[in-house]
């Protein structure tokens, strides 16, 4: 019998799969306990590296097409597709039933398409043109934030992650994003897929590793102009106390309350929205 | 060889009339109907305060005692947010029709009484009475009746959701556009059916409470509106309240920071409108006289005493000296003096303290090495002025350059390229506005593209309009006020399916 070959887990990020500078990594275990592979802790200096990345990246995808950037986002369900049953056999990992952990890889595709669909139409729906008093054409468009921290929650490691990740880059910003503790394997599964999706690399970066070990980072970094994260109490109060020195953008999702990943109501127009800034500008009118 | 002799470009010209034509005094005479004393107000009446103890709101044009202003502690913002949610039910179910002709009444009632409140907001708060005649009052009274259409039409705001209003919001307000600042702030929460416990400045209380009267005036329900009086301590009073849904602020980048802190885990949102230090940009193609007008607007305006300031004016070199010329002209005919006369073009410096962060900060620019200009000019003998000043060769390190002064203080540094008017434009932590001038649309829709800021002024300067959404990038706060984005920073979504 032959003995196959196992895949050593890394990190996408910058458009290169990493292990961890600091050469640490933690054991991962199947639901029975049997040992599956080691998952990089990724560390501070690997969360500053993949923000960098970002910063690289950021300029020219914002600058894309909103067409553009569609057929991108939509050519990652395609990857992620054609790879549903290895997607399925990675959440079931942590356990739980095939037919849960295949609802869950579906509901992702899904919500990736419904976002595709997303890129050429939020900046007619949020942004505006105002009828001010004064002789001027005014108007309000959108415009990314620019780097987003993404802290996924420790359940639903898949969808949660992309529910997260997606309208942050619809929106035209790059990510640094923190996979589920607990099931970090989906995440890295996912970013064979984003390297083969047309995504220029350093768009999305995933890191794995301890959240209390980077949520201090993530919180006090000034290049990272938001952060997304599900988080407890403690966190959340760290996030927002880090945040206050550059005054960094936080939308917080209470880990305690109740949430239905798998909503329609988890997906939409405003998660796109809390990740974009407004600028109007003023022209008179005249000759 | 030497090279051939560049041809000066023309000096701005000059008319010169000395002193042949002075103005005569022309003091605005209208009576401010300023109560000698003023409690909270809280639950739709006037309560003494529980601490006992009040304060005197001075008029900086003469720094004569206008009124003694109640001083509010913890148990009287409690009992504030108290009534603000005893109120909360029946303003949050009121159809919003009905919401709407509140705010309509408020508006109305606010232009009737237009000139005695610009008359109030002058005396206590320095700016020249055509400022809050023709500016600050038309512009409060617009916010009510722009946001009180909106309190009926809220399902039209965000397709897919409805908005639900929060509750209870706190507000803490800055003392350069007293009420108008209460107009941004008030305007926006009562359409969408919150209520509110709001706290103006402690130099500019006076248009805060006589705006009560209007409230009571136009039989608005008790409690929807209550106005507390006092400075940080009552502010972070406000700010920490448990009742709070809500806190939105107006002020500096500093306090806007330890608020964020303080708000740290208790799941209140949060909306900041912070400092400013915008980059005016003028290219050489530019209308140069308009472009002049807009600079002079820019930073004078309200004695400078603005977020979105055009503090940093970025001249392309080969028409600095031009600019600069025509600029100092311009400055001399500025009239600094009692913001109650109605040829005063900067008035009074807001307070004491505000006057000494100026010297300050004009010392510092005079000590690293940059060139001054302010034009000869008499000031008061009493009361807190300060000249229009300019300063040329400043650098980007320049102190000068890079905090934020609030006050008539203008730096002015040059660039050769578009690229490198983006790079010292955006070469700050804050990102409110920007102003830029070029007669090139494609170079304006470039720059408006570059630019990091929430609003951007092309061949124009410090405009404003309810139905425009204002607001700042980075360390200038997060959140929009006015136009139908800045609703949803009052409201919660709800998903229609």
């Amino acid at each position: 019998m032959r003995l196959h070959i196992t895949k050593t887990p890394k990190c996408y990020v910058g458009g290169s799969f990493i292990r961890s500078e600091g050469g640490r990594v933690a054991p991962l275990c199947d639901a029975k306990g049997t040992f599956f592979a080691n998952i990089p802790l990724c560390t501070r200096k690997d969360l500053r590296n993949a923000v960098e990345a970002a910063a690289k990246a950021g300029p020219n995808w914002a600058g894309r097409s909103a067409y553009n950037r569609g057929q991108i986002l939509y050519r990652l369900a395609e990857m992620l597709e054609a790879r549903t049953p290895e997607m399925t056999e990675a959440i079931l990992i942590g356990g739980g039933s095939r037919a849960k952990a295949n609802r869950e890889v579906v509901a992702s595709i899904d919500r990736i398409v419904h976002y595709a669909g997303w890129t050429d139409k939020f900046p007619a729906l949020l942004g505006s043109v105002n009828p001010v008093a004064s002789s001027h054409f005014n108007f309000t468009v959108t415009e990314p934030m620019g780097i987003i921290g993404i802290i996924a929650p420790d359940d639903v490691p898949l969808l949660g992650l992309v529910s997260l990740v997606l309208p942050a880059i619809t929106g035209g910003n790059s990510v640094v994003t923190l996979a589920s503790n607990k099931q970090p394997y989906p995440a890295i599964l996912l970013g064979e897929m984003l390297a083969t999706s047309d995504l220029p690399g350093g768009v999305v970066n995933l890191l794995t590793g301890q959240r209390d070990e980077l949520i201090p980072t993530f919180a006090s970094h000034a290049h990272l102009r938001g952060v997304t994260a599900v988080a407890d109490l403690v966190e959340r109060q760290a996030l927002q106390n880090g945040a206050a020195d550059s005054v960094k953008r936080l939308k917080l999702i209470a880990v305690e309350d109740p949430m239905d990943w798998y909503s329609e109501s988890a997906q939409g127009l405003y998660e796109i929205r809390d990740h974009l800034e407004l600028k109007t500008t003023w022209h008179p009118i005249g000759g | 060889m030497h090279s051939p002799k560049r041809t000066a470009r023309p000096v701005a010209r000059e008319l010169l009339f000395g002193n042949l034509w002075e103005y005569d005094a022309a003091p605005e005479s209208s009576p401010a109907f300023i109560d000698a004393s003023y409690g909270l107000f809280i639950g739709g009446k006037w309560v003494a305060p529980k601490t006992r103890k009040t304060f005197y709101s001075i008029s900086p044009r003469n720094e004569e005692k206008l009124s003694e202003i109640a001083l509010a502690g913890a148990a009287d913002v409690d009992a504030a947010y108290q009534a603000a949610a005893k109120a909360f039910p029946a303003w949050s179910k009121l159809p919003g029709s009905e919401r709407a002709k509140y705010l309509f009444r408020i508006a109305r009632l606010l232009q009737d009484r237009a000139r005695e409140f610009a008359v109030a907001e002058t005396l206590d708060g320095g700016k020249p009475i055509k400022e809050s005649r023709d500016f600050d009052l038309p512009m409060a009274a617009a916010h009510f009746f722009y946001h009180a259409g909106w309190a009926d039409k809220l399902n039209y705001v965000t397709p897919g959701r409805v908005l639900e209003p929060l509750g209870v919001v706190g507000q803490v307000i800055p003392w350069n556009f007293p009420l108008l600042m209460l107009a941004w702030k008030l305007a926006p929460a009562l359409a969408t059916g919150n209520t509110v416990v709001i706290k103006p400045a402690e130099t500019t209380s006076i248009t805060a409470l006589k705006f009560a009267s209007i409230l009571q005036d136009a039989g608005l329900p008790p409690g929807v509106i209550n106005i507390v009086t006092g400075a940080g301590d009552t502010g972070a009073a406000v700010v920490n309240h448990p009742l709070a849904a809500k806190i939105a602020f107006t002020g500096s980048t500093a306090v806007g920071k330890s608020i964020q802190r303080a708000l740290a885990g208790t799941g209140k949102r949060l909306t900041l409108e912070l400092g400013g230090k915008a980059a005016n940009i003028v290219f050489e193609d530019a209308p140069i006289d308009q472009a002049v007008e807009g600079i002079i607007n820019g930073i004078f305006f309200n004695q400078g005493h603005v977020c979105c300031a055009g503090s940093r004016l970025l001249v392309q070199e080969s028409i600095a000296n031009q600019v600069l010329s025509k600029l100092k002209i311009r400055m001399k005919s500025l009239r600094t003096g009692d913001p109650l006369d109605k040829n005063t073009d900067v008035g009074a410096i807001n307070s004491r303290a505000q006057l000494d962060r100026i010297h300050e900060l004009v010392a510092s620019g005079v000590a690293e090495g940059a060139e001054l200009y302010q034009p000869v000019c008499e000031l008061p003998h009493k009361g807190f002025y300060f000249p229009p000043t300019l300063f040329s060769k400043v650098s980007q390190s320049h102190r000068i350059a890079r905090d934020e002064i609030f006050g008539p203080v203008l730096s002015i540094l040059t660039f050769r390229t578009p690229e490198e008017a983006i790079e010292k434009a955006n070469n700050t932590h804050y990102g409110l506005s920007a102003g830029v001038w070029t007669d090139k649309g494609s170079l304006i829709l470039k720059m408006s593209n570059e630019l990091k800021a929430g609003v951007v002024w092309a061949n124009s300067y410090n405009k404003f309009d309810p139905s425009s959404p204002f607001g700042g990038y980075k360390e200038s706060g997060f959140g929009r006020e006015g136009g139908k984005q800045g609703l949803l920073d009052y409201a919660k979504l709800k998903a229609t399916f």
